[in-house]
């Protein structure tokens, strides 16, 4: 597979390392109400889909960016990638 | 040699090179051929037709193909080392001095003792294993297993390490051509011309496919010819590489495909070259115009050495100048038969008959040659080769070769590749390429079920210029080639029904039309349970020529129609590539890279033992002369250690460089336990804990400045922990101030341990700086100089339980360090220790490191459970506080001792108390790591205790039931040496 | 009908005309007592265990494809119990011991071969964590042998010892592992549960539950509705798309799993051997082709095909540790997909709907459970108790935090 990277352009994704599914950048905070249920869900349940999945790549191999990278999991089209920061940014997600 | 044996079956003509004959030998005997040849050729061109053996019955096999679809004629090519069982003979380029042999026979070749299977075959039918063996029960791995396992196979290998060198390389084009047949040159040249960055492959040894097996002419040259001069022309363009001997063999992700390139196979000597060389080939389109295979028919005893496919009769005829036969007949259901009947009498052998299942005129005149249109044949003669056909008519025709054409299959493979479904097309009476085709792949020619020549070239021509358009290139417009042309007009016919004799589907799985019927009688009908009970398709040719053929013949038993039946998808490699191929460089030593620490070259000059710890080499200890036993060498490095001073190389542990004003902040979250707090010049043990609450990483981070930490991790972690790290910051927080450089390389780090390591560190450092217990205590850092001005860091921290320092220096002056290091200490007869002295002094100590932190163990479980802090909000602390982490009767870390001080323990051993058998019910636990102390005297443990805090001074059992031991053991704390810590501070 | 060598002589001296329908193939009908949904190994064998050990006949097992499509059709037909937890060792001691005795049970020869399995040390640290693996092994039942370097010699010559980048220094030898025929297995279930009276219907796709007032009365399909006093999914690698149905969110992530196979060759290995220093296993079939894989792609996926860099690392693992299979070619390479789970280990239980029961979360060790799988799924399933072996394997032990992660690898389920 090929991700374009947003920065480096194409890279083979043999350089990157797989996390999962993108829904990891919500991490609840301790302070949530129901903050143990919040972290289980966060943690333990997490998309599946048989089509498009946001997910989290990061380039080890390279410079090191996390990306978040729409891919189709049937056809393994990606449609979309973005610095995960930029992800997180955009969701709300600060310090 | 004799030279009366040679070539009898040579005709006029061909593309061999008559002026290099080359010697080459099978099953022992000499033979000549030419340049230009393959083996099968070759063969066929010295009248040998018995080339092996099937894989369940053993009957006699031939050269069926001329090509890589080949089923029948596999031997194993080479010798010794070389050895490479399965080789096709009809794609094996014949080089001066090859060696072949036959394969899959008990005896020789014509008296396989096997081949008693044949007559055994009514019981030997689809699936006969499942259905019996079964008792008694003892009976199928003694008996019945060990006799099948020895039976079945193929070839074999030598047993012997592969001698050859592999290459791996990668390319990258705007047009990957598959295939330099007419449709693949054709698309190449317009491509090239227009500019594209062309890479055109062929598995062929020479471009042109089938025409250089055809009588065509193209432009008014003979199509062969045409070949040569677009292959030069194609050759002459910087941006067109055209690779021969290179098989395509995958498509993969985004425009990823996978190839082989055959660099010297058809060499006698690699000559230090490497073999083969995988590549990796870069695409932005891909043109698949890989041709198309001859299908077979089944009827009587279609098996026999003889019987070959149409077209491969005339390719051997055209392109290697060889007769199959003297007297040739043809059996076909189209208009391609005739054209083999055709070139084989313009070449002047005899053939004897043409049979047509099609009840048409009959096409052309053949003088001399019995023509039955309507006609079918029914069986065949001959033990050890064709000798006659028989026709359903009962008339009988005599003949040692038989040409069987039962229509083309596009060589849809490629297509299939990422799961896509080719379609039936009713006008070829085959499958061609299917909608769902993999991103960027086109077909054109006659895989896409362009069958005659000129519709080759207007599909190939319309597609490159579609191509071309999308990448924004304008086409060359040479006109199209003009070319005799060449009408299929198939009627499908598959099998012939009117006969007793098992008829073949797939040969060299022995797979009848019999064993269909049966698997669908049996309900084994949905297309892949045909294949797996059968066994259909699965041989070594995946089933290329069989697998329509039997997918048809299932849905005429069925009556139903051939899409209703199913279809058949083809997963790669297209055609097998040898596992060292894949492999490529990364074998023996250099399977890895090999990472040195910068004491490396002195370690070895030391004599050092080393070990494999990751992908690092440590020094694992310094025998001394006189050293018989590694634990002589090691008692004395922990013993000099701990008595005076040693100096082990620690540069492995990670080392993360954190700067930023959030730095603290940031610490403070990804460490369970309290940074923000830490002052600067001080270092602190951290605990890491994952999400989940269970420990990832431990190691200690120091304050080098207000905004400054340096993070070490564990050697095992190093990589992990820095991805975690970067995963916080980038996705989580993305607007701390923090900013991360992984330094592990950067610089090279020398523990200093023992009580004279400050005064062995006192000649290093540079006297400006005082590292004396009051300005520089257990737990300080600081930036200093080192050796007149050097910049180096300094750590005031201890894995050893000793006084202890880590001192770090840029890597480049990390050889000279460790000498500087060894020079200083010799005062104090400093020792170098190893990893084994590490291990015994951190277990000495109580310390947990890889085998306590497997990725299950919570702080609690440590011992550590109060670092966890309840307070903040960091990585993992919530979920360290669920209910089944902390139950009353979780395990502890603690330490055990033999209550015999002669007994070894073992790492590994389980716990059991009170005497009870060693069950999963009675397990309370492990020990985790054992060393011999030197400094108790005898063999210690750590390792995890139910409740094991609670049960200091007990005794109970550690159970080793692999070697059915148990040793009694006494629950200790886990610090064994210097349980108050007071030589650390000293 | 019974398959014998009796069966076989006669059928052979009639021309093979008289074998009969290995299974039915029956159309739904309106209601059953349980419906198993997927016709792969476990489901197979649930409905085999439920019909021959608990006499439950009203049975449908539905299937989407055709039966044995699944995982059952494209693993690489390892069995062996040498796992470490106790949560998980005495399922798969069970498994290994109904392997054992399963060919009589269902009168199907699947060829169980025992010829063992090697998992190969390269540190001391390895040699440490198999001894204590191979001590619960023990302490369950099963059997094991700790090997060292002269040990592993004798057993695989063939092995580079001379030249390794990470030498072996030993390894965890299991006698009693080995390999199966692994279609025959599904075969061989549905044989011997259609023989027993279960309908097994193919190309019949459960489209949805029927749910009434939060309960699961059974299963609507591309061949209708059918109704159900339980409903027992068990479909692997669709686990996340079918419980979706449902409303159920699972700790289970679809990944591929590559594997691969060699042209036939004559024997040159012996039983299983594993890699304890890069991603490769293998064992040779009945055929002669090698058989081989190992780690899986590492992405979320449902393609059940993978990727270049998975293929060139497994043949790496390979002629790194048997430079001898160099010059053997890779014939096929297929993918599967797999349901791993969030700690790699699986889930037999009912659901928080009544009616609905799950089986999966296999992760790539799904074929060696089968026996068990089905086993213990028919207890559940007949007695809504849990089996004894599979109790630990719930789905709320991440609520408890009682996980069972063989490998320590935590909520990561590529790494499992």
């Amino acid at each position: 597979m090929i991700i374009e990277h947003p920065l480096l352009g194409p890279r083979d994704a043999a350089e990157f390392v797989y996390l999962g599914d993108a829904s990891l950048i919500h991490r609840p905070s301790k302070d949530d109400t129901n903050a143990a249920v919040a972290f289980l869900e966060y943690q333990y349940l997490r998309d599946n889909p048989a089509g498009l999945h946001r997910e989290l790549w990061y380039h080890e191999q390279g410079d090191r960016s996390w990306l978040v990278v729409t891919r189709n999991t049937v056809t393994h089209e990606i449609t979309d990638v973005q610095l995960a920061k930029d992800v997180a940014r955009s969701e709300g997600r600060s310090r | 040699m004799s030279q009366e044996r040679s070539q009898l079956n040579r005709l006029d003509g061909g593309l061999i090179n008559r002026d290099e004959p080359l010697n080459f030998s099978f099953n022992g005997q000499m033979y000549q051929g030419y340049t230009g040849d393959t083996l099968a050729s070759a063969l066929l061109a010295n009248g040998q037709r018995f080339i092996g053996r099937s894989f369940k019955y053993h009957r006699p096999r031939g050269i069926f193909s001329a090509g890589s679809e080949e089923p029948n004629a596999l031997v194993e090519l080479g010798k010794g080392a070389h050895q490479e069982p399965n080789t096709r003979a009809t794609v094996t380029e014949l080089f001066d001095g090859l060696t072949a042999t036959s394969q899959n026979h008990r005896g020789p070749l014509k008296f396989d003792v096997m081949a008693a299977n044949d007559f055994l075959s009514p019981f030997l039918s689809a699936g006969f294993y499942y259905k019996t063996f079964m008792w008694p029960k003892a009976f199928w791995e003694k008996l019945y297993e060990p006799i099948i396992r020895k039976s079945a196979g193929l070839g074999s290998l030598s047993g012997q390490d592969d001698p050859d060198l592999y290459d791996k390389g990668f390319l990258h084009c705007d047009l990957l051509v598959i295939g330099a047949g007419p449709a693949g040159l054709w698309s190449a040249l317009k491509a090239g011309r227009s500019g594209a960055r062309v890479v055109i492959a062929d598995e062929d040894f020479l471009p042109g496919g089938r025409l250089n097996a055809e009588s065509h002419t193209i432009n008014d040259t003979r199509g062969a010819e045409w070949a040569v001069q677009i292959a030069a022309e194609l050759r002459s363009l910087p941006n067109v590489r055209l690779m021969t001997r290179a098989t395509v063999y995958g498509a993969y992700d985004h425009g990823v495909y996978g190839a082989l390139e055959r660099k010297t196979d058809h060499l006698p000597s690699a000559d230090g070259k490497p073999r083969q060389v995988l590549w990796r080939i870069y695409t932005k389109r891909a043109l698949l115009t890989a041709g198309s295979t001859e299908r077979s028919i089944a009827f009587g005893n279609n098996d026999r050495p003889g019987v070959m496919l149409a077209g491969a009769v005339r390719t051997y005829v055209n392109r290697y100048a060889v007769a199959p036969g003297k007297s040739v007949a043809v059996f076909t259901n189209n208009h391609d038969g005739w054209r083999t009947a055709h070139d084989l009498s313009a070449q002047g052998v005899n053939v004897s008959a043409v049979i047509d299942t099609r009840s048409i005129a009959a096409p052309m005149n053949l003088p001399g040659a019995a023509i039955v249109m309507g006609g079918e044949v029914s069986n065949t003669s001959g033990r050890s080769g064709l000798t006659g056909i028989t026709l359903s008519s009962g008339q009988t025709i005599k003949a040692d070769c038989l040409a069987v054409s039962g229509g083309w299959n596009p060589n849809v493979h490629l297509t299939c590749h990422q799961r896509g479904r080719p379609t039936w097309n009713n006008e070829i009476s085959a499958f061609v390429p299917g909608e769902n085709l993999p991103k960027g792949m086109s077909v054109a020619g006659a895989a896409n079920g362009a069958l005659s020549l000129s519709e080759v070239f207007a599909s190939a021509d319309t597609t490159v210029n579609q191509l071309l358009n999308e990448l924004q290139l304008s086409a060359d417009s040479a006109p199209t080639p003009t070319t005799s042309d060449d009408l299929v007009n198939i009627q499908p016919f598959w099998h012939v029904k009117n006969t007793k004799d098992r008829c073949w589907v797939d040969l060299q799985n022995d797979v009848t039309t019999k064993d269909i019927d049966q698997s669908r009688r049996e309900g084994f009908h949905a297309v892949e349970h045909l294949k797996r009970y059968t066994t259909m398709g699965m041989a070594t040719d995946q089933g290329k020529t069989s697998n329509v053929l039997g997918l048809a013949i299932m849905a005429e038993f069925a009556e139903q129609s051939i899409p209703q039946t199913g279809t058949t998808i083809f997963r790669p490699p297209f055609t097998p590539v040898a596992i060292s191929a894949m492999a490529g460089r990364s074998r023996g030593k250099d399977f890895r890279p090999t990472r040195h620490t910068p004491s490396h070259q002195w370690a070895e000059e030391q004599g050092a033992v080393f070990v494999e710890v990751g992908a690092w080499l440590r020094a694992q200890w310094f025998p001394q002369p006189g050293e018989t036993h590694w634990r002589e060498s090691v008692d004395r490095e922990v013993t000099a250690t701990r008595e005076s001073v040693g100096v082990c190389d620690v540069t492995t542990l990670g080392k993360i460089d954190i700067q930023g004003a959030d730095a603290g902040e940031f610490l403070d979250r990804v460490y369970a336990n309290t940074f923000g707090t830490l002052a600067v010049g001080k270092v602190r043990y951290g605990l890491m804990l994952r999400e989940d609450g269970i420990v990832m990483d431990d190691g200690t981070t120091a304050r080098m400045g207000e905004h400054h930490y340096v993070m070490t991790t564990t050697t095992a972690n190093a990589v992990g922990v820095f991805r975690h790290l970067e995963f916080c910051r980038q996705c989580l927080w993305p607007d701390l101030d923090v900013h991360l450089i992984s330094a592990t390389e950067q610089w090279a780090q020398y523990a200093v341990a023992g009580p004279n390591s400050r005064k062995l560190l006192e000649n290093i450092v540079d006297p400006e700086f005082d590292i004396s217990n009051d300005a520089f205590p257990f737990m300080a850092c600081a930036n200093i100089t080192v050796c007149g001005g050097i910049a180096a860091r300094l750590f005031r921290i201890s894995f050893s339980g000793e006084m202890a320092y880590e001192i770090a220096v840029p890597t480049r002056y990390g050889d000279s360090m460790i000498r500087a290091l060894m020079q200083a200490g010799e005062p104090y007869n400093v020792v170098p220790y190893g990893t084994e002295a590490l291990g015994v002094m951190r277990v000495e100590k109580g310390h947990a490191a890889g085998n306590e932190l497997v990725g299950t163990t919570t702080a609690l479980n440590l011992g550590l459970g109060r670092m966890v802090s309840k307070k903040k909000d960091c990585i993992g602390n919530v979920l360290s506080e669920r209910e089944g982490l902390n139950t009353d009767d979780a395990i502890r870390l603690v330490g055990f001792k033999p209550v015999n001080t002669a007994d070894s323990l073992v790492a590994g051993s389980h716990f059991v108390s009170g005497g009870r058998d060693a069950t999963t019910e009675n397990d309370e636990g492990w020990m985790s790591s054992v060393v011999y102390s030197p400094s108790m005297g005898h063999s210690i443990g750590i390792g995890f205790l139910t409740k094991g805090h609670e049960r200091l001074g007990e005794t109970l059992s550690a159970v080793n039931p692999l070697r059915n031991e148990r040793i009694e053991v006494e629950v200790v704390s886990a610090h064994f040496v210097d349980p108050d810590g007071e030589r650390l501070r000293g | 009908m019974r398959y014998s060598a009796f069966q076989i002589l006669k059928e052979g001296l009639t021309g093979n005309k008289g074998w009969k329908k290995i299974w039915r193939e029956p159309e739904p009908k309106t209601e059953y007592d349980i419906i198993i949904v997927g016709g792969g190994g476990h489901g197979l064998a649930t409905a085999h265990y439920l019909a021959k050990e608990h006499g439950i006949t009203n049975v449908a097992v539905l299937e989407k494809g055709w039966l044995g499509s699944g995982n059952i059709g494209r693993n690489t037909t390892i069995i062996r119990s040498n796992y470490l937890l106790p949560g998980n060792e005495p399922f798969y001691e069970l498994s290994l011991k109904l392997w054992e005795g399963l060919e009589q049970d269902f009168n199907y020869n699947a060829m169980v071969s025992q010829r063992g399995i090697l998992n190969l040390a390269h540190s001391d640290a390895q040699r440490d964590a198999y001894t204590r693996r191979g001590n619960a092994m023990h302490m369950a039942g099963a059997d094991a042998q700790l090997l060292d370097a002269n040990g592993v010699k004798k057993l695989c010559p063939f092995l580079n010892f001379d030249n390794a980048r990470f030498p072996i220094k030993g390894g965890l030898w299991q006698p009693r592992g080995g390999t199966v025929r692994h279609d025959a297995v599904a075969w061989g279930y549905a044989h011997g549960a259609d023989s027993r009276g279960v309908d097994i219907i193919q190309n019949c796709e459960v489209t949805g539950f029927q749910m009434n007032n939060g309960q699961c009365e059974g299963v609507h399909t591309s061949k209708g509705s059918i109704k159900a006093k339980k409903v027992a999914v068990c479909v692997a690698g669709s686990s996340s798309r079918v419980m979706e149905q449902a409303g159920l969110r699972l700790p289970i992530e679809s990944h591929v799993l590559q594997a691969f196979v060699s042209e036939g060759l004559k024997p040159v290995i012996p039983g299983v051997v594993t890699f304890g220093a890069g991603h490769f296993y293998v064992s040779q079939s009945d055929k002669g082709g090698l058989v081989f894989g190992g780690d899986i792609d590492g992405y979320n996926s449902y393609a059940q095909r993978g990727n270049l860099p998975v293929v060139e690392d497994v043949c790496e693992g390979g002629v790194a540790l048997m430079p001898m299979i160099g010059r053997a070619r890779l014939l096929r390479t297929w993918g599967g997909v797999m349901d791993m789970s969030m700690d790699g280990s699986p889930f037999i239980d009912k659901t928080s709907i009544p009616g609905l029961y799950f089986n999966g979360g296999w992760c790539y060790g799904g074929f060696k459970a089968t026996p068990a799988s089905g086993w213990c799924y028919a207890h559940l399933l007949a007695t809504d108790n849990p089996h004894p072996t599979a109790s630990q394997m719930r789905l709320d032990r991440f609520i408890t935090g009682r996980m069972m992660d063989e490998k320590g690898m935590g909520a990561q389920p590529n790494l499992h």
